[in-house]
C-alpha cells in the first residue's frame, strides 16, 4: 500500500513537472519576452543586458528550473496587459472563483442527491419521469446558453436577481467574500446554478442508478422481509451505500467546476480567475495564462490524488 | 465481355446495397423514430449550410446590399422607415438574421467536422500503435492521453487557442481563426479516440487472422492499417458522432467566450455573443433564432450518436 501511494505521488509530481514546463515554454517561445518589454527605441546592447538580467542565456533546463523554483515562491511573472505581478492578480481573483466553485458544488449535491432519491423510490411517478426527461435536456444545453437563459427570465424579464457580478463583497483579511452581504448571496444564485446544474444531473444520475442496484440486494430484501419501514430502508440502509461512488464522483468532478467557471464567469462577468484567463487569451497575456494553467493542474492534480488517497482508505480490497 | 463484366459489377453493386438495407443497422434506423427524425434534421441543416449562398436571401456580409435603417427589424414585420420585412427579423447592422444563421451554420459545422477527422486521425493512429506495437510506445503514448484527460477538453482547447493565437503574427490573427480553433478542438479530443482503437486492436491483434496475416509476412505497417482498422471501426464510428456534437458545442462555447471565430467571420456561437449584447434591450430575436439552430443541430446530432451506439451494440439493450 505504501509503494501505490509513493507511486501515485510520483506520477503527480511528474505531471504537474510536465505542466510546468508546457507553462514555461510559452512563457520562452510564444512571443518574445525581451520584444515586448523593451520599447521601439532599443539598442543591441539594452537587449543583451535584458536578456542577461533575465537569465535568457542561459541553458533551457537551467531556465526551466529556475522558473519553477520562482513559480513554487510565488512569482509567477508580470502580466503583460496590466504590469502587475500575476500572484497579486490572481490572489485577488481566486476568493470570488472558490466561492462560486463551493456554492455550486454544494447546490450540485443537495440536489443531485434528493432528486436521485426521489427519481430511484418513485420510479415510474409522473414526477420521476418529468425529472428525467428534464435532466436530459439540460445536459444537452451548452452551459454558456444556460446562463444566458437565466439571465433573461430572471434578470431581464421579472427582473428578481441581478445579471452580472459579484453584489457588494466585504474583504475579511486578503479574502473579499460575498457571503456576507446580501446583495453578494443574491448575485451567487444564478452563476451557482448555471455552473452546478451539469454536475447536478450527473449526481442525480448516479444516485439515481446505484439506489436501484442497491434496491435489488439480498440485505434490502431481508430488511423488507423483516418489517421495517420504506423511509428506514431507504436511508438508514439503501442510501448509506450509494454514497462511496456518489463521494469519489463529486471529489472529482470539483476540478471541473473550477474550469467550467470559465464559462459561467464570462456569462456573468463574475470578477474571477476564470474571467481573467479569458481575458489573457483575448488579449495573449502569456503570464497570466502560464500562471492559470499551473494553478489549474495544482487543483486538479491534488483532487485526483486525494480522491485516488481516499478510495484506497474507505476500499479494503484495494489494500494488498 | 466488357458489357459482361458491367453487368456483374452492377449486379454486386445491387446486392451491396440491397445487403445495406437488409443489415441490422439499417432496419433498426427505418424502426427508430428518434433516429428518423434527428437525421433529418441534420440532414437539412447540413444542407442548408452547404446551399447557404443560394437560399439566404440577403448576403449579409456585403455592406453594399446592407441598410442600417433596416436594423432592429423585429422578425415578420415591415421595418418602419423602409417597408422590408424578414422572417426572423435584423441584427443592429440591419443584417438578416436567417441569413447569418445560414452563414454561421456553415462555419460551425465547418469547424465541427473539421475538427473530428482531425482528432479521428490523430487517435485512430496512436491509438492503433499503442494497441498494435505496445511497449514503450504504448505507455508514453497513454500515459500522453491520460494527462490530457486529466483536464477537460474546453480547457484545453482555450489553451491550445491562446497559445496558438500567441504564436501568429497579429495581422493574420482573425484570418487563421478558424483554422487555429480547429487544432485546438481536434488536439483536444483525440484521446478518447485513441483508448478505444487501442483497447479493441489489442483484442484483434490476438486473433488468428492477424496471425495469418502475420505468418505471409504483411508488415505491421499492412497489417493494422487492412486487417485490424476495418475491424475496429463501428466503436470509432459511435466516439466520431458524440464527438461532432461535442465538437460543435465546444466551437459555439469558445466562439461565444470571445476565443473563436472572429465577427467578420460569425459562427453559431459568434452571433449568440452579439445576441446577449441585445437581450436587455428586448431584441431577443437576434439571440434567440442561432441558439434554437444550434440547440437543433446539437441535439440531433447526440440523438444520433446514442442510437448508434445502441444499434452497433446489440448487447447493451
Amino acid at each position: 500500500m505504501v509503494s501505490y501511494i509513493l507511486k501515485r505521488i510520483l506520477q503527480s509530481v511528474l505531471v504537474l513537472l510536465i505542466v510546468g514546463l508546457v507553462a514555461f515554454a510559452m512563457f520562452r517561445f510564444v512571443g518574445d519576452p525581451v520584444d515586448t518589454m523593451l520599447g521601439q527605441e532599443r539598442t543591441m546592447q539594452d537587449i543583451e543586458r535584458l536578456r542577461e538580467s533575465l537569465g535568457l542565456n542561459k541553458p533551457f533546463f537551467v531556465q526551466y528550473w529556475d522558473f519553477l523554483v520562482r513559480a513554487v515562491q510565488g512569482d509567477l511573472g508580470i502580466s503583460y496587459r496590466q504590469g502587475r505581478p500575476v500572484a497579486e492578480i490572481i490572489a485577488e481573483r481566486l476568493p470570488a472563483t472558490l466561492e462560486l466553485a463551493a456554492v455550486s458544488g454544494l447546490f450540485a449535491m443537495v440536489f443531485g442527491i434528493v432528486f436521485g432519491i426521489f427519481t430511484a423510490i418513485r420510479r415510474d411517478g409522473f414526477a420521476a419521469n418529468a425529472i428525467m426527461t428534464l435532466s436530459l435536456i439540460g445536459v444537452s444545453l451548452p452551459t454558456f446558453l444556460i446562463g444566458v437563459l437565466l439571465i433573461y427570465v430572471f434578470a431581464v424579464e421579472l427582473s428578481w436577481l441581478p445579471s452580472f457580478g459579484r453584489g457588494d463583497v466585504v474583504q475579511v483579511g486578503g479574502w473579499s467574500t460575498g457571503f456576507l452581504t446580501q446583495s453578494g448571496l443574491v448575485a451567487l444564485i444564478l452563476p451557482s446554478i448555471t455552473l452546478g446544474l451539469y454536475q447536478m444531473t450527473l449526481i442525480m444520475r448516479l444516485v439515481r442508478s446505484e439506489m436501484l442496484e442497491v434496491m435489488r440486494a439480498d440485505y434490502i430484501r431481508f430488511a423488507r422481509a423483516r418489517g421495517l419501514k420504506n423511509r428506514t430502508i431507504h436511508f438508514r440502509h439503501a442510501l448509506k451505500n450509494t454514497l462511496v461512488p456518489v463521494i469519489t464522483v463529486t471529489g472529482l468532478q470539483l476540478g471541473s467546476i473550477i474550469a467550467f467557471a470559465i464559462i459561467t464567469e464570462t456569462v456573468f462577468q463574475w470578477p474571477g480567475v476564470g474571467l481573467l484567463f479569458i481575458n489573457a487569451i483575448q488579449f495573449v497575456d502569456i503570464p497570466v495564462m502560464a500562471a492559470y494553467l499551473m494553478l489549474i493542474s495544482v487543483m486538479f492534480v491534488g483532487i485526483n490524488l486525494i480522491v485516488d488517497l481516499l478510495y484506497v482508505a474507505i476500499d479494503p480490497r484495494l489494500r494488498t | 465481355m466488357t458489357d459482361n463484366s458491367n453487368t456483374v459489377q452492377a449486379e454486386r453493386a445491387r446486392s451491396r446495397i440491397a445487403m445495406a438495407w437488409d443489415s441490422d443497422v439499417a432496419h433498426s434506423f427505418r424502426r427508430s423514430p428518434v433516429a428518423l427524425l434527428s437525421s433529418t434534421v441534420v440532414l437539412l441543416l447540413v444542407l442548408s449550410a452547404i446551399f447557404a449562398p443560394l437560399i439566404a436571401p440577403h448576403d449579409p456580409f456585403n455592406p453594399a446590399t446592407l441598410n442600417l435603417m433596416n436594423g432592429f427589424t423585429p422578425p415578420g414585420e415591415a421595418n418602419m422607415f423602409t417597408g422590408d420585412s424578414f422572417l426572423l427579423g435584423t441584427d443592429d447592422q440591419g443584417r438578416d438574421v436567417f441569413s447569418t444563421i445560414l452563414y454561421g451554420l456553415r462555419i460551425s459545422l465547418f469547424v465541427g467536422f473539421a475538427a473530428v477527422a482531425l482528432a479521428l486521425v490523430i487517435g485512430v493512429t496512436l491509438g492503433l500503435i499503442a494497441g498494435y506495437v505496445g511497449g514503450l510506445t504504448e505507455t508514453i503514448i497513454m500515459r500522453v492521453a491520460d494527462v490530457q484527460l486529466t483536464f477537460p477538453a474546453i480547457l484545453v482547447a482555450m489553451l491550445i487557442f491562446g497559445i496558438a493565437k500567441g504564436i501568429t503574427p497579429p495581422e493574420y490573427r482573425d484570418q487563421m481563426a478558424i483554422w487555429v480553433l480547429i487544432l485546438a478542438i481536434g488536439l483536444s479530443d483525440w484521446v478518447q479516440f485513441a483508448r478505444v482503437v487501442r483497447g479493441a486492436t489489442l483484442v484483434e491483434r490476438s486473433k488468428e487472422y492477424v496471425q495469418a496475416a502475420r505468418l505471409i509476412g504483411r508488415s505491421s505497417f499492412a497489417i493494422m492499417l487492412r486487417h485490424i482498422l476495418p475491424n475496429v471501426l463501428s466503436p470509432v464510428l459511435v466516439i466520431a458522432t458524440i464527438s461532432l456534437a461535442l465538437a460543435i458545442i465546444a466551437e459555439a462555447t469558445l466562439s461565444f467566450l470571445g476565443v473563436g471565430a472572429p465577427p467578420t467571420e460569425p459562427s453559431l456561437g459568434t452571433l449568440i455573443r452579439i445576441g446577449q449584447g441585445f437581450l436587455f434591450s428586448g431584441e431577443w430575436w437576434i439571440l434567440f433564432f442561432p441558439a434554437l439552430t444550434l440547440l437543433a443541430l446539437a441535439l440531433s446530432v447526440n440523438l444520433l450518436g446514442d442510437w448508434l451506439r445502441d444499434a452497433l451494440n446489440p448487447r447493451l439493450r
